[in-house]
């Protein structure tokens, strides 16, 4: 094989071989969520790949941004099944990303020495769905407008920042042609470029630690645990999985397709059923149970530095969970776990049931 | 000096100069993700139409400067004019006749028709703006003008 010869003598393609071959995947119940992560990379990249192609004939401001969706869908040969599949995709990559995380969670990944891929993965958790936040609005349909003009009022309630962090979103103080310029931005250049350096480095640190597994298969003598291969074993079955997502993909796209809706009119009044995408769900839906006033702040302000805080402990898992370096499950911890899942269908199911 | 004083004082140096180098690259930087003022903001009055033209028991919102603003023409043809934005979280209110009331879909917050807000979430009134009639034209001023 000279091609790969010529490569070796210049790029130490065997070292990398030997890596891969080397790595082993331990092999038990729990061998399935290693998927998940997996699956996550790949709806990335379709995001990127169908993004790349909306660009091609998307055209962001106020008075051509819908326009140019519509064209897309209707003009464009398979516009529809680009649209499509990037809204599907980028529901399908978040809610992977909440499993995924989820999954870590329980198995107890996070413990050292992983907790710097704990936090890379937080980040790109909220990167995903600035992602998702920025790219509903590019459309530019009436939903998207309030779901929008209500998204960055409750970043403007946050004390201090509040202001100088609606007029950085808005682009002004109200949601206009000029916040879709800066959305479109972020959305096409920002968020890909910091996502795909986080991405990198996430990926780096699972890469050289290797797979982590829950305390009680790390308990186990080594003579009971059971691995196989990254490569090709493991590959291949994540390839699998690809290919399962990816038909999945097409199913929802041709037959569950997305609608563009009216056009938003910043004049117009907001229609009933105003709503964020589903990931923000659960959040909105304790916003609007929240009484106006709470004790003697808004209550906006109130549902704000609760989710804060939330947020703050949930990141700090590795630190406060000190169990958990001890390879010892703590009750505690997987009962909040457990709270939170609980929490976040219930009040996500409510808010589409009202 | 010392060799320890030298190098601290080699350390501040490095220091300080590295964070001025930060803050001047971030200071343009945060100034321009803010847009400049825009000259319609400071907008002061606007006609909105003749009076004869505006149905009883109807509403429409208008661009006021930057900000939307909804004007009501009552059952009984009072005219009123409310800044349009809900104060819960931004959504654009409309007028329901037969209630006589301002309602925000939203989530379902109230308003009565002199912008108080009487149920559901909204945490204070809408501002008020001054409707006049100037031969048969209607005019809307915001309130610290009068
Ligand atoms: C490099 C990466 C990406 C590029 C270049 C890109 C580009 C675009 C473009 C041009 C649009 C406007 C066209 C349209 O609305 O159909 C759009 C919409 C959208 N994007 Fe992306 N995108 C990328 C990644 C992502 C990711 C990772 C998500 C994940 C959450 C996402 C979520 C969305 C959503 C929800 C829409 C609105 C779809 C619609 O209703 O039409 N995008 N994107
Ligand atoms: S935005 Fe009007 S009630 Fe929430």
């Amino acid at each position: 094989m000279s091609l790969y010869n010529w490569l070796n003598e210049r790029i130490a393609l065997e070292s990398m071989t030997k890596f891969a071959k080397k790595k082993q995947v331990p092999v038990f119940y729990g061998t399935v969520w290693y998927y998940l992560g997996g699956v996550s990379l790949f709806l990335f990249i379709i995001q990127v790949v169908t993004g790349i192609l909306l660009i091609l004939y998307y055209q962001p401001g106020a008075t051509t941004a819908f326009e140019s969706v519509k064209f897309i869908v209707s003009k464009v040969e398979f516009g529809w099944l680009m649209r499509e599949v990037h809204s599907w995709s980028a529901n399908l990559f978040i809610l992977f990303i909440f499993l995924h995380m989820f999954t870590v969670y329980f198995a107890k990944a996070y413990r050292k020495p992983r907790e710097l891929t704990w936090y890379s993965g937080i980040f790109l958790l909220a990167l995903a769905m600035f992602f998702g936040f920025s790219g509903y609005l590019l459309p530019w349909n009436e939903l998207a407008f309030f779901a929008t003009k209500v998204g960055s009022d409750i970043a403007g309630a946050i004390p201090v920042v509040g202001d100088f962090l609606l007029r950085l979103l808005r682009a002004g103080d109200e949601v206009s042609g000029a916040t879709l310029t800066r959305f479109y931005g972020i959305h096409v250049a920002i968020l890909p470029a910091v996502f795909t350096v986080l991405l990198g480095i996430h990926l780096a640190l699972v890469q050289s630690q290797g797979m982590s597994v829950p305390p009680e298969q790390e308990h186990l003598a080594e003579d009971k645990r059971k691995y196989m291969p990254f490569f090709p074993n493991f590959a291949l079955r994540d390839l699998l999985f690809w290919l399962i997502i990816l038909n999945v993909i097409a199913l929802l796209a041709v037959f569950f397709p997305w609608e563009l809706g009216t056009k938003a009119d910043p004049l117009a009044s907001a229609p009933a059923g105003i709503r964020p995408e589903w990931y923000f769900m659960f959040m909105f839906q304790t916003l609007k149970l929240i009484p106006a006033h709470v004790l003697f702040i808004e209550g906006e302000l109130f549902g704000i530095l609760m989710f804060a805080m939330g947020g703050i402990i949930w990141f700090l898992v590795p630190v406060l969970d000190k169990k958990a370096n001890q390879n010892i499950r703590s009750k505690l911890w997987k009962w909040i776990g457990i709270m939170l899942v609980i929490y976040i269908i219930v009040m996500t199911v409510w808010g589409y049931m009202v | 000096m010392s060799k320890q004083n030298r190098k601290k004082f080699l350390d501040i140096i490095l220091g300080a100069g590295a964070t001025a180098w930060f803050a001047s690259i971030l200071y343009p930087i945060s100034k321009y993700l803010i847009p400049p003022d825009i000259a319609d903001a400071n907008v002061t009055s606007i006609e909105v139409g003749p009076e004869i033209e505006f149905k009883r028991g109807s509403s429409k919102i208008v661009r006021f400067g930057r900000k939307p603003v909804i004007i009501i023409r009552r059952k009984n043809g009072d005219l009123k004019a409310f800044a349009a934005t809900c104060t819960h979280l931004d959504c654009n209110v409309q007028f329901k006749n037969e209630t006589e009331q301002i309602w925000c879909a939203c989530h379902n917050g109230f308003y009565d028709l002199e912008g108080k807000n009487i149920s559901g979430p909204p945490p204070r009134p809408l501002a008020k703006y001054i409707v006049r009639v100037a031969r048969g034209i209607i005019v809307i001023s915001s309130e610290d003008m009068a």
